[in-house]
């Protein structure tokens, strides 16, 4: 699992009002070299939570990231390319291969097996 | 359809390792599966800049629909029940990222983050209880639900759908409209039983102007009037009063005779040459 995906992925508890973001329990990451696509990215940005994926880049052992949100300009513009290739980086290139991710509110582990993250519920989850 | 899997086992079950390996190895299924995807996206109506968008597969099994959405140049997040068919989708190395869930229980996906959706043949699933705390209508309702939360604005969600009945189809479309989707459907050669394909195309936010039409039969010869009705068929408007058949001692006629010979025509099916003893009674002694 890709760390895009998990700055989409809220715990679906019945009851949980905060279940963003799951923290990550790390194993065994990997990377896996994709394509540089700056255009993605740009459009892609505005949708990211930051923090949550500094957290969670730092939890996978990526700490290269800037602490404080970069301004939404100096993304559009294509002059920084360094900060979009560590994006990039962090975004689309580590996968979390084994592991669990932690729901913040209720401490409820999603394993993480083969890159795939179980979210199924027990049926007095739902 | 009667051998329909999803009256034989729940789809956790249903695809297991067996299943799975000879669904994704099936090159019929494969062709069929790629080809659907395609047409899915067609009505998903992303802007033709280059920019990757970021789709949603749900029920995405092995990864099938996902290579088509890679293919056209899009990134995916997939989502499905079968443990089995997402390992043989980790052996395919397929691009997108795969999530184990049960798209009953909600997707569980943050708000307005998602370009688009497409689902190939598996939102049917969802109008069976297999546990007993399952209730079809809350199911359809939780998914739904989450999957308009998680939808930007604008966007499309294409579902191809197998429904069983009238009945499964209008409770699939009633609870979409109920979750705030606007949405129609649209039939591809709906004259034919067999290759009939059925899309359920919902939007977040109203309906645009220019919707889509279904991909019809190129060698199908008709008249022109029929030919306006072909593409969409709404079936809404079921309370339509049925036509009075002209019967009367003699049976229904000979134009009735041929009309529905032309008709099974058009389907493909095998039929007789009209000839001058066609819709003629037998004689009395028989």
């Amino acid at each position: 699992m890709r760390l895009i995906t998990h700055n989409m992925l809220s715990c679906n508890i019945k009851g949980v009002t905060n279940g963003f973001p799951l923290k990550v329990e790390a194993e065994k990451v990997i990377e896996k070299e994709i394509d540089f696509n700056p255009d993605f990215l740009r459009h892609m940005f505005a949708k990211i939570e930051w923090k949550a994926l500094v957290e969670a880049a730092c939890s996978l052992g990526y700490a290269e990231l800037p602490e404080d949100s970069p301004d939404a300009t100096v993304i559009e513009s294509a002059a920084d390319e360094s900060l979009l290739k560590k994006l990039h980086h962090a975004l689309l290139e580590l996968h979390l291969e084994e592991g669990a991710l932690v729901c913040p509110e209720t401490g409820r582990k999603f394993p993480v097996n083969k890159g795939i993250p179980n979210m199924l519920l027990h049926e007095d989850e739902v | 359809m009667s051998n329909r899997p999803e009256l034989i086992a729940p789809p956790e079950i249903f695809y297991n390792d067996s299943e799975a390996r000879k669904y994704t190895s099936s090159s019929r299924i494969v062709e069929i599966q790629a080809k659907l995807s395609e047409r899915a996206l067609e009505p998903l109506a992303l802007p033709k800049d280059d920019v990757p968008r970021f789709l949603l597969d749900i029920g995405c099994g092995s990864g099938l629909s996902g290579e088509t959405i890679s293919e056209n140049g899009q990134q995916w997040i997939g989502f499905d029940i079968s443990a089995s068919m997402l390992n043989v989708a980790v052996e395919r190395e397929v691009e997108g990222d795969l999530l184990l869930g049960d798209m009953g229980q909600g997707l569980g996906l943050r708000a307005g983050v998602i370009d688009g959706a497409i689902s190939i043949s598996a939102v049917q699933w969802l109008c069976n209880a297999d546990k007993s705390s399952h209730e079809p209508r809350w199911r359809l309702k939780a998914f739904f639900g989450s999957l308009y939360r998680c939808l930007s604005r604008g966007a499309r969600a294409v579902f191809q759908l197998y429904p069983e009945n009238i009945a499964q189809r209008e409770l699939i479309f009633d609870q979409a409209m109920q979750a705030g989707f606007s949405g129609w459907l649209v039939f591809d050669y709906p004259r034919s039983t067999k290759k009939r394909k059925e899309f359920l195309v919902l939007r977040c936010g109203p309906l645009p102007t220019n919707i889509d039409y279904g991909h019809n039969d190129s060698c199908s010869d008709d008249d022109d009037s029929e030919d306006e009705e072909d593409g969409m068929v709404c079936v809404l408007d079921r309370n339509r009063p049925r036509k009075k058949q002209r019967t009367n001692k003699k049976g229904k006629g000979r134009e009735w005779v041929l009309r529905k010979k032309e008709q099974s025509r058009r389907k493909g099916n095998d039929v007789p040459a009209d000839s001058k003893y066609t819709a003629r009674k037998r004689k009395s002694r028989f």
